[in-house]
């Protein structure tokens, strides 16, 4: 079925690519992913050429937009029609929802060989896992709680990088006399919900993130330290600017690096913007942990779903050995603002944030507060993310009090456990 | 000079004249209304990226600036491939082309079917097939993936035809039925009498009357297949991807610098097959909905 | 026009093959109608019984999925929204198109060249259009900056980041995208009402109004028809324009029921309350539509 389908797309379009459709001995993977612009881009063209120069073929499908939404209609659509593809972009609890299916296959072989369990944080590599077997392979760490600034900014009202949200909110208020946007955001329920989860680590604590969501703990959820959560989101509104609305993160990057606004929330691929408009870190931008103790973790990776063919399945195996290559997580990773999922990768070839990013990550192994993302897909399914961006997103642009937020947010997760 | 050929507010007078020059201003100030977005995206695709920062939105380009529309056609990478637009159009005429014939034969049969040779049932086949309009499309995805995985196209270009014509039918038939509707049943009858078939009946007296309606379906059917996006994405696979979802590829960006002079061009690309259609089809279009349009 | 009576005589009884050929030729057409259609309404139905979450699954459990998605705050934003976008945009349509096709009709120079640029947005898709669409009415980009910039320092058209106001954009450009459709549907009306019918009622003295809303409206009732049937389908399923233009914000000011079921069941794995949600959807449609069917066919079988 598989051949057949390629002759029928390949006599379509005849002589529109005329690239070989042979199945080789080494083996064939499709993967489909939304890593379309610029940097990922460059980044999966890397994967595919070390692929190919293993012999393989290389069937690529790529699906943007909406964080991967368009994409996950189409995994969708080819699993329940029978025809899934051999590898996809799939990260945190939509692995173990996918293997609960049925629908995800073991490389255990290949991570047993290669003694993945040695060189990946246990948190990440539990993601990764379903029944004890790797069905999956990371292939960055992403750190969410960032704190970018323009130090010229700063420098203007005299002020230091925060650590506090005090502090926060002092430099904040003197940006805004000066009549500068001390906050970048843009208004799109993951944006808003990524406020959040900073708030709830910096202000609750490593703890009270894990409790509240990771763990949906009702008694975390409605507590006090919620309502100051939400009393703090409501003083950052203030200082966005009002055209925030539905406004793409990598424009709101743009407002720093323009020293049109002072700071913005957001993880470390806002980084890759900077550079790549040729940005110096530590000069032209600031790099810092968002004020409060721990790591938010994000990470991509790649699943591979169950394929009847014998070549798809030789293709998954070459294809789950090359992600967890040392090289390839190097040359990955440089192009798309990310540190390597392995953490015996050296670091010498990239940027001081990155090398911030891992002495971090390091210390938040040490202390037990390396946390998965809520809003970024590593906490919980997504079915309760969507009830917390709901609420998030809906207290960020209307005039709703902490207290209301707080219980509509306890009787939206409650219902989305159902 | 009778006030049909004329309008209905006659021009005769000085009060009179003024009224059609406001009539036409405001029928100006309309087209500004309509013409706006593709305003916008037309100048953006010819500006440079610096031009575009601090520019207006409306400002005119200060100079034509091709390059876009090169690197939409052919330079644009989505993914890995960095071939611009160019074959998934390709892609999209070769789902649009058997697709809206399909759609819109079945339909005029059907329409003609259920108006001339009118069975007990007619009507309520017609009412049950004209509610599949409505459907929407969202809901069909998954049971659809189901069947095109059972008959062993899901995936394929084939695959996707199907989808459109299955649910283009209810608007095909509309169209046909409602002009068929209008040609009176003498004409028919006397084929009958002259012992024309059901086959001879349609294709010697009927299709050749129903031409608009040939047309209009046509544009109607060709839109909405080229248009298409949800179907696109759910049902082909990479390189056989339609247009739209390459372009939405192109145009979703989820890092990296926006190229919007890119962005706009490659959507005016993926664009023009249809605005050609309505262009140079537009007064088929007229015809065809005057075609039947009172008498419903 | 006229109405032959009497139903089909075969000449000959060899003929029944052909007798049957209507039938025959219908029937794989409504066939396919029936199971791509009602099949999937029925296991749409079925599917919102179930627990089903990120793939179907077949375990009855009743009522539940309702109940939860009737608890869903969003859900009713959403349903609130389709009946404002809905009224409005249907509404603009239909006033606008009318308009228009009333003014075109009066032997307007460069006619075609008027018709034409009405109806183009027809042609295009807002996965096209939809960020064209974005920068004029942002606030920093569009209108707003445009009319300031000319000396206007407190005009304001901050609608898109309103969440109060979000809804109404959408509003102006569905209407933006429609109306010249149905501006051309009414063209067509209006051009096929019987020039003796004007010129009786030149005769008469009528004057432009009297002859409009006295004569030919009335007319026109096949049309609306028509229009009312396509602005609903295009209301009802609206999905590009939402997504395009707001992605469904700001927060979830402007769901719609459609936008809200396709989040429910891709984004968020829910899929037995999407199917909740989708069969609320079509139960709005079935009581809208049943009536104006029945009127529009019953009258047919006259």
């Amino acid at each position: 079925m598989r051949s057949e389908r390629w002759f029928m797309a390949a006599a379509c379009a005849a002589g529109l690519f005329l690239s070989s459709q042979a199945v080789q001995a080494q083996g064939e993977v499709e993967v489909l992913h939304w890593w379309t612009s610029g940097g990922e881009a460059a980044a999966v063209g890397e994967l595919k050429q070390s692929y190919e120069a293993e012999g393989g073929t290389w069937i690529d499908s790529p699906i943007a937009g909406g964080g991967g939404d368009a994409a996950m209609t189409a995994l969708r659509a080819r699993v329940v029609s029978g025809n899934p593809p051999a590898a996809v972009q799939l990260k945190g609890p939509g692995i173990q929802e996918w293997a609960d299916q049925g629908a995800l296959a073991s490389v255990e072989d290949v991570a047993g060989e290669n003694s993945w369990d040695e060189h990946l944080p246990e948190v990440l590599a539990g993601i990764m896992k379903f029944e004890g077997e790797y069905v999956a392979a990371p292939v960055n760490i992403h750190r969410v709680d960032w704190l970018w600034a323009n130090p010229e900014v700063l420098a203007r009202v005299d002020a230091e990088m925060p650590t506090t949200w005090e502090e926060f909110n002092a430099v904040a208020d003197k940006l805004q006399a000066e009549g500068i946007t001390p906050l970048a955001h843009g208004g799109q329920p993951w944006q808003d919900a990524t406020l959040f989860e900073v708030l709830v680590l910096g202000i609750g604590g490593p703890d009270f993130y894990r409790s509240a969501l990771v763990d949906l703990n009702e008694e975390a959820l409605e507590s006090q330290t919620m309502v100051d959560v939400f009393d703090q989101l409501r003083k950052l509104r203030g200082y966005v600017d009002p055209n925030f609305s539905g406004r793409d993160w990598n424009l709101a990057t743009a407002m720093v690096m323009n020293g049109e606004a002072g700071f913005q929330i957001m993880g470390d691929w806002a980084k890759g913007e900077f550079l790549a408009a040729g940005k110096v870190p530590g000069k032209d931008f600031l790099c810092a942990a968002a004020p409060g103790n721990g790591f938010l973790l994000n990470s991509d990776s790649i699943a591979f779903f169950n394929v009847r063919d014998g070549d798809q399945q030789e293709g998954q195996k070459v294809l789950a050995s090359l992600i967890m290559s040392p090289d390839f997580q190097e040359s990955f990773n440089l192009a798309k603002g990310s540190i390597p999922a392995r953490t015996d990768v050296a670091l010498d070839a990239f940027d001081e944030c990155a090398q911030r990013s891992r002495a971090d990550l390091e210390a938040a192994i040490e202390a037990d507060a390396l946390l998965p993302s809520m809003a970024h897909e590593m906490a919980v399914p997504r079915t309760v993310r969507g009830e917390f961006m709901d609420v998030v997103t809906n207290f960020f642009n209307s005039d709703m009090s902490s207290q209301d937020a707080v219980e509509t947010l306890s009787s939206a997760i409650e219902r989305a456990q159902l | 000079m009778s006030g049909a050929t004329d309008g209905i507010v006659r021009a005769s007078g000085a009060g009179s004249r003024f009224l059609r020059i406001l009539l036409f201003a405001l029928l100006i100030l309309f087209a500004l209304y309509y013409l706006l977005p593709f305003f916008v995206m037309l100048a953006t695709s010819l500006k440079t990226l610096d031009e575009i920062r601090t520019g207006s939105l409306i400002s005119l380009p200060s100079s034509l600036n091709l390059q876009p529309w090169v690197e939409a056609w052919s330079g644009a990478c989505v993914g890995v491939r960095c071939d611009g637009l160019q074959p998934y159009f390709w892609n999209s005429v070769l789902i649009a082309i058997p697709g809206v014939a399909i759609s819109t034969f079945l339909g005029a049969i059907a329409g003609y079917a259920l108006t001339k040779w009118r069975f007990r049932g007619a009507n309520i086949i017609f009412a049950l097939m004209l509610f599949g309009a409505f459907i929407p499309f969202q809901v069909v995805l998954l049971p659809m993936a189901r069947t095109l995985g059972f008959l062993g196209i899901a995936g394929t270009l084939a695959g996707l035809i199907l989808v459109h014509v299955v649910y283009g039918l209810a608007f095909t038939t509309l169209f046909f039925r409602n002009f068929f509707v209008s040609v009176p049943d003498a004409l028919v009858h006397a084929a009958k009498l002259d012992g024309a078939g059901f086959f001879a009946i349609f294709f010697r007296i009927l299709v050749p009357m129903a031409i608009p309606t040939f047309g209009i379906t046509v544009i109607w059917q060709f839109t909405q297949i080229w248009n298409d996006f949800l179907f696109g994405v759910a049902f082909t696979v990479g390189d056989s991807n339609p247009v739209t979802v390459a372009l939405n590829n192109v145009v979703n960006t989820s890092t990296g610098v926006k190229q919007y002079n890119v962005d706009m061009a490659a959507a005016i690309i993926a664009a023009l097959p249809t605005l050609l259609v309505y262009v140079v089809a537009g007064r088929y279009f007229l015809r065809g909905l005057a075609a039947g349009a009172v008498k419903g | 026009m006229s109405s032959v009576e009497g139903s089909v005589k075969p000449r000959a009884a060899g003929w029944r093959l052909e007798r049957w050929l209507p039938q025959l030729v219908v029937s794989p057409i409504f066939a396919l109608s029936l199971f791509f259609v009602y099949g999937f309404i029925a296991w749409t139905v079925y599917i919102s019984f179930t627990k089903s979450r990120m793939l179907p699954v077949y375990e009855f459990i009743g009522l539940a999925q309702y109940e939860r998605l009737w608890a869903t705050p969003r859900w009713h934003v959403a349903l609130e929204n389709l009946f404002v976008f809905g009224g409005l945009f249907i509404f603009g349509c239909l006033l606008i198109g009318l308009l228009l096709a009333i003014f075109l009709d009066q032997r307007i120079r460069a006619e075609g060249v008027l018709r034409t640029i009405y109806l183009y947005p027809m042609a295009l898709s807002f996965i096209v259009t939809g960020t064209a669409w974005k920068w004029i009415l942002n606030p920093g980009l569009g209108i707003e900056k445009l009319v300031r910039d000319m000396g206007f320092p407190n005009f304001t058209f901050d609608w898109l980041v309103n969440p109060e106001m979000a809804i109404y954009t959408v509003v102006i450009a569905g209407i933006w995208q429609s109306s010249g459709y149905v501006m051309a549907l009414f063209l067509a009306g209006l051009r096929s009402v019987d020039d003796d019918i004007l010129k009786a009622a030149a005769i008469d003295g009528a004057g432009p109004i009297r002859t409009y809303a006295g004569i030919i409206l009335p007319m026109l009732g096949p049309v609306l028809l028509s229009a009312v049937i396509i602005l609903t389908h295009l209301a009802v399923k609206s999905f590009d324009l939402i997504i395009a233009l707001t992605g469904g914000g700001p927060g979830y000011a402007t769901d719609v029921p459609a936008t809200f079921m396709y989040a429910y069941a891709f984004q968020r794995s829910e899929l037995g309350m999407a199917a909740a949600s989708a069969v609320m959807m079509l139960a709005t449609i079935l009581a809208i539509m049943v009536p104006y069917l029945y009127s529009e066919l019953r009258e047919k079988d006259r």
